[in-house]
């Protein structure tokens, strides 16, 4: 039994079925990537575990407890945050107050907000630098940072992580991944969503490929960085 | 300068009542990008209750007519008005949510139609006048400065709105709540990925906008002394212009928005006349507009990829 456990997730978009019977376990403290190509239904498994999106079928267990009927603005309360696709920060807000809403869950325990703001801040020196700078005046690698730093604010027990590479320079990338690993060091289970492959296949413990909604193949990192259908679809050859 | 000072003080005073009214169309656009028409006859209905509660209060129970009883008007009005905004929400909206935008908007036309027949239909068609007792409320003092007249009626209104909104900007700017609403007015989804319970944000903006428009009725009863049933057309529609002025969304826009077409139009009726204001103010409004297609404080910050 896994921190995280998905059972036969069936979930749509009106009449587009996304997904077509997911199944996977993240077992705490491991770092899991879901790897695919555009539209294979990535975002869709965030989207669904974070309740954003309901799954028409199937179930979403997490910590044994199933969560699939609770409102996306619960999921946080019990342990799990989301850096989204394309960062999502709140742009006309303030680099404080984009971490101050990471921390909404925690309510008025400043305490709890302090003591991860500092732990955001060590992870990330640059976002205290700039507490006080607009977000959507930040570069994209800073707003990437906010974006996980502010996920970090509910102290969550699952981090999960959309496409964190996407826009950035390979050295900033290089940085995101070695902090995402440090993360994972101080015990936060990780499900990252990249299509970044190698990069995400070289962090993760495990993974699994995503096509057309269903899992095409699952294993540990190396498995899936050897295996030939994976090196000639994702990994350029 | 008499001329002018005495204009822009009128102005300033009918500029309060549109910027309160405005904070109303602009926090709703901005929580769910939908203009609620019904906001200008919540105002209207906020003037008749607070004619009902003066009635009430100084007429009926024969309380004396006090600043602690001007202060108890306005808190039953905006109590009173929130709670209709908050049925009102529930019941036109909120069952509309995931049919699009347009369909929230014909609901709010006909919710504006609803309260203004049943205004009608309760107090009639033809003006009421705020009773006598209420010049006991203000007493007619007026001051001269500068050449320019001031009433006490006018500073106490102006008090009174720059009470409500530098409150509201205080909560708005520097409360969790405040922030999280703030947060819900740019996205919602990841409003609630916070853990930001949406559904009671937006329940949260239609307690606090048509309190601030119904306060904004009660300040045009007590400064005009008569009242009518389509009050809330003209005002809405010039409240509604002064958030768009603002940069609809913005808070401060709309009251910067407010106070600026109430000076606008003003001076273009002590320096024009009155007949011209209406039409001085909007060339001013499209001018503006063009110049800052997002209203003054309107600003879109792009988010980098």
């Amino acid at each position: 039994m896994g921190l995280l456990e998905l059972r036969d997730i069936h979930t749509y978009y009106g009449h587009v079925h996304a997904l077509k019977g997911i199944s996977l376990t993240v077992e705490a403290g491991e770092i899991v990537t879901l790897i695919g190509a555009n539209g294979a239904g990535k975002t869709t498994t965030l989207r669904t575990i974070s309740g954003l999106e309901r799954p028409r079928q199937g179930q979403v267990l997490f910590e044994e407890q199933e969560t699939n009927r609770v409102p996306a603005h619960e999921i946080v309360y019990r342990g799990i945050s989301q850096a989204p696709e394309g960062r999502k920060v709140f742009a006309t807000l303030t680099v404080q107050e984009n971490l101050n809403m990471g921390a909404y869950s925690l309510g008025n325990d400043k305490e709890a907000i302090e003591e991860n703001r500092r732990r955001v801040f060590k992870l990330f020196p640059r976002l205290e630098e700039r507490k006080r700078q607009i977000a959507g005046t930040l570069s994209g690698g800073e707003q990437q940072m906010l974006a996980i730093g502010r996920a970090l604010m509910a102290r969550p027990k699952l981090l999960m992580l959309d496409e964190p590479s996407l826009g950035l320079a390979p050295m900033l990338v290089k940085a995101i991944f070695q902090t995402i690993r440090e993360i994972n060091e101080q015990g936060v289970t990780i499900l990252l969503v990249e299509q970044n492959a190698r990069v995400a296949l070289r962090l993760a413990d495990k993974g699994y490929v995503l096509e057309t909604g269903a899992i095409a193949l699952a294993g540990t990192s190396q498995e899936l960085l050897d295996d030939p259908r994976v090196k000639a679809a994702y990994l350029g050859g | 300068m008499g001329q002018f000072l005495q204009q822009l003080i009128n102005g300033l005073t009918i500029g309060s009542f549109y910027a309160l009214i405005a904070l109303g169309y602009t926090m709703v656009y901005g929580v769910l990008k939908l203009i609620n028409f019904a906001h200008g006859d919540l105002f209207m209905l906020g003037a008749y209750v607070g004619l009902v509660t003066l009635m009430g209060l100084v007429v009926n129970m024969g309380m004396s007519a006090s600043l602690l009883v001007l202060l108890a008007i306005f808190l039953i009005v905006m109590v009173v008005i929130a709670l209709v905004g908050i049925v009102l929400e529930r019941v036109a909206y909120r069952p509309l949510y995931r049919a699009g935008r347009l369909p929230p908007v014909v609901s709010a036309l006909g919710a504006a139609i609803f309260i203004q027949n049943a205004v009608m239909l309760l107090y009639g068609a033809r003006y009421r006048t705020y009773p006598e007792e209420f010049k006991a409320i203000v007493p007619e003092v007026i001051w001269t400065v500068g050449g320019a007249r001031i009433s006490l009626m006018q500073v106490v209104m102006l008090a009174i709105a720059f009470v409500l909104m530098a409150g509201l900007y205080i909560f708005v700017q520097y409360t969790r709540v405040g922030t999280a609403m703030r947060a819900v007015s740019l996205d919602h989804d990841i409003a609630r990925l916070m853990g930001i319970d949406v559904y009671r944000i937006i329940a949260l903006v239609f307690i606090i906008g048509p309190a601030l428009g119904a306060a904004g009725g009660v300040m045009v009863g007590l400064f005009y002394g008569r009242i009518y049933f389509t009050l809330g057309w003209g005002y809405g529609l010039k409240a509604f212009t002064a958030a768009i002025l603002g940069g609809i969304g913005n808070i401060p826009g709309a009251m910067i928005g407010g106070l600026l077409l109430g000076v606008i139009e003003a001076l273009a009726t002590g320096f024009v006349s009155d007949a011209w204001k209406n039409a001085i103010a909007f060339v001013v409004l499209i001018l503006i507009l063009i110049w800052r297609p997002t209203g003054l404080l309107g600003e879109r910050v792009v988010e980098k990829l």
